[in-house]
């Protein structure tokens, strides 16, 4: 009685830390988790981008419907609202006025900036050459522009500077504020200051917008107007909520299924209740085992839980039906292999350099061995003196027939293994997803609109990188420019259309330095000037101004990123110099030149041996597009190592525990063969692979193996397990069934992928198990 | 044939009659540069501006195409092509091109509606932005754009074009600052200078 009460009080007490461990808990849906945590130089710079970057952080927000006058005041109306927002770092929507105090800075750190300045640009000769210039312009038609600049900047340096920054091409306007080509949106671009993968943050952040939108619709009575939002940020909000959705409607479906079947079956309420005691213990330390060893659980892991039901109640099933008939003992070795083989099988998701597999892992570790030890200890200790469930000797007595039968198909089951054998290997090469994106959880239709708010804004397309890595960021900043005449020599030969750097909007200390050195003396400048300017209409007399901020300039104090902290300018720097640690990247993207048929691709290879033989240390020229495919290759190979080593595991325990290759090539040959035609149903359905397939077979493999071992721990005598054994391994597949197949009417791909593959799987991993059963020699002789 | 033949002469009649009784009317002068739009002339632009001792001085060719199409091609002192076609800018210079949309610049716009609606002679445009008030005779008119509100008034004061019959010779720029530019024009001749 103790002893019982003991197991109850230690059973009550982890579920009690686990639900309040539940409710601390952090769940994400960003992809990042599904990112390598030790990856190479350029992997981390893909996940930096990916998980923290200035990229993660862009919500691109539309505004349709009305008139295009409506959509402007809307704009700037939320626009204004968003700015006193503290979530937000920025929000753009090309109304002009924001950048007046970018272009102030500009115009104040002229000489800091332009990258004309040297000491030859001031002589008499050179101060000739760029006032005549700047007459040329004031003759143009742009003379207006800089007209009001002429007397203190004759030179136009700041004009060289604006130049110099507008890389890319602005989006067009519609009544002062961006719009999409055709007019009929218009756009604001935000950064928020919660990094893409905090997606509490993200969330909020999007509430903020929301409400910013509707306030501003409301209070210009334009009720026709609608908000389209995308972004990193939008996709892991909207994966956790159709995540979270999904798991609700799924695992109600899921569990209303299986609970109308274990009713059916026992026909004891008290039995149902007690049946669920694993698979909710099994939940929930699943859960805890992550959180504490992850900080977060991932949606996708958690939409993996539901599975570990079809499992965990097997545990239940085994031990009401079996327990009772069987030698406890023999009953719980043969479980405690199951249970063995199943670790085995998930522990090699351990192995894997990506928290998503390895949190699938740990979950799945932790789950089972929850549910194995509460049906091994607590079961019996709650289950009433003289509890018995119904008998279902009959059904399994019944069922020995027909799978009698079956073992005759053994040869013909192995010729269809061996065709899907065949099919798997003819299609090898186009069975596998080769993009990163094939794991997320993103729709169709979400994907799309994001394509065209980003066409919209023409935002920077940043697939080719060339990165260069120092300790410092003065370093980097120098390395970026050590860069400059390689990119520009790619630019004049047509390899590029353009590049940008870092280094423009904010040049080294020692360039900046020395421009500040080639500044002359008031006195100095205005002697050169009047000799410069003497065949000149506009005469040094005039230039009083320009000579003042020339000496301004040479007692100004030297820019660093922290003085850019803050305004339009620093956010573009940000972008392009990232900290990482005490480490500082420069990144300089390229342009693709257009050719006949719009863009074409860069020659990676010629770009890589440019930059390879400009000689700037720590420096490579990335494709990330091809970065981001190579990743999920590492990731599925990884994947594949650790199931294979999963495999080898489970070889070894079940030799050495059943000490018979015969009875363990029983035993692995079914699953053998399972795995093998339900994946090849699959591709020919049309479906590409992904991870969460191969996640899957790994599955089939930890179920299907509790089946093949009832089968193959059978009393050799009698070839087939007791009736009772039959009935409850049917049971138990026909709710993991229902538990997985539901998951395949899922629409997160991750969680279709699994379902589509175990529930179909397990049960043939149970046909051709029975298949495979020895024979009883009484029939055979 | 002899029926278009008299109407022609007519017609012919029926002008020089008015020509020499109409008195010079803003719609007439409108009439006149409708008429002639189109066409190429030369034009020698001067900027006066106060911090310079000497004009900034440009010149060559530009072209109008009824109804909204004006292509500006600079010579000296840089080779530089401006066109205007509807609501679009575009400016080409030093192997670089710029696009604009002359919406999203509306003091700009409106300094080359009047232009151009002065070329096309489009007077609803023209009167939109500005009073307009017309001097002299048909041999020698004068004809002044005063903008009607303030915000373009600080950019503008006065715009001031002199012509003869459906030519315009001259057109002259007043800005708010005191600054101004006079544009000269005559048929094209020759390749443009």
């Amino acid at each position: 009685m103790s002893r019982r009460a003991l197991f109850i009080a230690v059973w009550l007490l982890v579920v009690a830390l686990c639900v309040g461990n539940v409710f601390r808990t952090r769940f994400t849906a960003d992809l990042s988790a599904f990112l390598p945590s030790s990856p190479t130089e350029e992997q981390a710079l893909l996940v930096d981008l990916l998980r923290d970057g200035m990229v993660s952080r862009l919500l691109l927000v539309g505004i349709r419907g009305g008139t295009a006058a409506e959509r402007a005041a809307v704009s700037n109306a939320m626009t204004g609202a968003m700015r006193q927002d503290p979530r937000f770092l920025s929000v753009t929507n090309g109304a002009r006025g924001h950048s007046e105090a970018d272009r102030a800075w500009v115009f104040d750190n002229r000489y800091l900036l332009s990258p004309a300045v040297d000491a030859e640009h001031f002589s008499d000769a050179g101060l000739y050459h760029a006032i005549s210039h700047t007459m040329d312009l004031l003759a143009s038609s742009a003379g207006l522009m800089i007209k009001p600049l002429l007397a203190r900047d004759p030179t136009a340096e700041t004009l060289a500077v604006l130049d110099s920054f507008t890389g890319g091409s602005q989006p067009a306007r519609r009544d002062g504020v961006w719009a999409s080509a055709d007019g009929e949106r218009a756009l604001l671009l935000a950064t928020t200051r919660a990094p893409g993968s905090d997606t509490d943050g993200q969330e909020t952040a999007i509430g903020a917008i929301r409400d910013a939108f509707v306030v501003a619709r409301e209070s210009h009575g334009s009720r026709d107007l609608a908000l389209m939002m995308t972004g990193p940020g939008v996709f892991a909000v909207d994966a956790r909520e159709t995540i979270r959705s999904e798991i609700t409607r799924l695992s109600m479906i899921g569990a209303a299924l299986i609970i109308t079947m274990l009713l059916v079956i026992y026909r004891s309420l008290a039995a149902l209740a007690l049946g669920l005691a694993p698979v909710v213990t099994g939940a929930l330390a699943g859960i805890l085992a992550v959180s504490l060893a992850f900080g977060e659980v991932h949606g996708i892991t958690l939409g993996f839980g539901i599975t570990l039901i079809g499992e965990a109640i097997d545990y239940a099933i085994y031990f009401f039906v079996q327990g009772a008939a069987r030698a406890r003992d023999a009953f719980w070795r043969t479980i405690r292999l199951g249970v063995v083989t199943s670790l085995c099988g998930f522990g090699a998701l351990l192995l894997s350099g990506f928290p998503g597999l390895a949190q699938l892992g740990t979950y799945s570790m932790a789950g089972l061995l929850a549910a194995v030890l509460t049906t091994r200890f607590v079961l019996p200790a709650l289950t009433p003196a003289g509890f018995r469930a119904r008998d279902v000797a009959p059904l399994g007595r019944w069922l020995s027939r027909p799978i009698l039968a079956m073992t005759r198909l053994r040869w013909p089951a192995v010729a269809v293994a061996l065709a899907a054998a065949t099919l798997l290997w003819q299609q090898r090469d186009t069975l596998w997803h080769h993009e990163l994106s094939a794991l997320s959880p993103i729709p169709l239709a979400a994907q799309q609109l994001d394509a065209m708010l980003r066409a919209d804004l023409g935002a920077p397309d940043t697939r080719f990188l060339v990165v260069t890595s120092a300790s410092s960021a003065e370093h980097a900043l120098q390395q970026a420019e050590a860069l400059a005449p390689t990119l520009e020599g790619l630019q004049a030969e047509g390899q590029i259309a353009a590049y940008d750097s870092p280094a423009r909007l904010l040049p080294s200390l020692r360039t900046q330095q020395g421009r500040r050195d080639a500044l002359p003396a008031p006195d100095q400048l205005r002697q050169r000037l009047a000799r410069a300017t003497e065949t000149l209409p506009l005469k040094a007399a005039r230039l009083e101004g320009f000579i003042e901020d020339v000496q301004a300039a040479r007692e100004r104090p030297l820019l660093s990123p922290a003085t850019l902290a803050g305004t339009g300018i620093g956010l573009g720097l940000e972008a392009m110099l990232i900290r990482q640690g005490d480490h500082w990247r420069a990144l300089l993207p390229l342009s693709s030149p257009r050719g006949d048929q719009g863009m074409r691709d860069l020659d990676a290879e010629r770009i890589g041996q440019a930059v390879a033989t400009a000689d700037v240390p720590q420096t490579v020229f990335i494709d990330l597009a091809k970065e981001s495919q190579r990743m999920y290759a590492t990731y599925l190979r990884e994947a594949w190592t650790a199931g294979l080593a999963g495999v080898a595991a489970i070889v070894v325990v079940l030799l050495a525990t059943l000490r018979s290759p015969a009875r363990v090539l029983r035993l692995v040959l079914p699953l053998t063969a399972a795995v093998l035609v339900v994946t090849a149903t699959v591709v020919l359905s049309g479906e590409h692979l992904t991870l969460l397939h191969l996640v899957g077979m790994l599955l089939v493999g930890a179920v299907g193996s509790n089946y093949a071992l009832f089968f193959v721990t059978a009393d050799p005598a009698e070839g087939l397990p007791e009736p009772e054994t039959l009935a409850s391994l049917l049971i138990a597949n026909l709710t993991t069934l229902c538990g997985f197949g539901v998951l395949a009417l899922s629409s997160v791909p991750v969680m279709h992928a699994i379902g589509v593959i175990v529930g179909p799987g397990a049960m043939l991993a149970l046909c051709f198990s029975a298949m495979f059963a020895a024979r009883p020699r009484h029939v055979v002789a | 044939m002899i029926r278009r033949c008299l109407r022609l002469v007519l017609l012919a009649l029926l002008a020089s009659s008015a020509h020499a009784t109409e008195p010079w009317t803003l719609d007439l002068l409108m009439q006149h540069l409708a008429d002639r739009s189109g066409g190429a002339v030369d034009f020698v632009e001067r900027k006066y501006l106060a911090i310079l001792d000497q004009p900034v001085v440009s010149s060559g060719r530009m072209r109008f195409t009824p109804p909204g199409r004006l292509e500006r091609q600079t010579v000296s002192p840089k080779p530089e092509t401006m066109v205007l076609d509807g609501d679009n800018l575009s400016i080409r210079r030093d192997g670089r091109e710029l696009d604009l949309r002359l919406r999203d610049y509306p003091e700009a716009a409106a300094f080359i509606d009047s232009i151009r609606g002065t070329l096309a002679g489009d007077r609803a445009t023209l009167e939109r932005r500005f009073h307009l008030s017309l001097a002299g005779d048909r041999e020698a008119w004068s004809l002044d754009l005063l903008p009607n509100d303030g915000h373009l008034a600080e950019l503008v004061l006065r715009i001031h074009i002199e012509g003869e019959g459906g030519h315009i010779r001259s057109i002259e720029i007043l800005q708010g600052d005191g600054d101004r530019s006079v544009m000269t024009l005559r048929p094209a001749a020759g390749p443009p200078a």
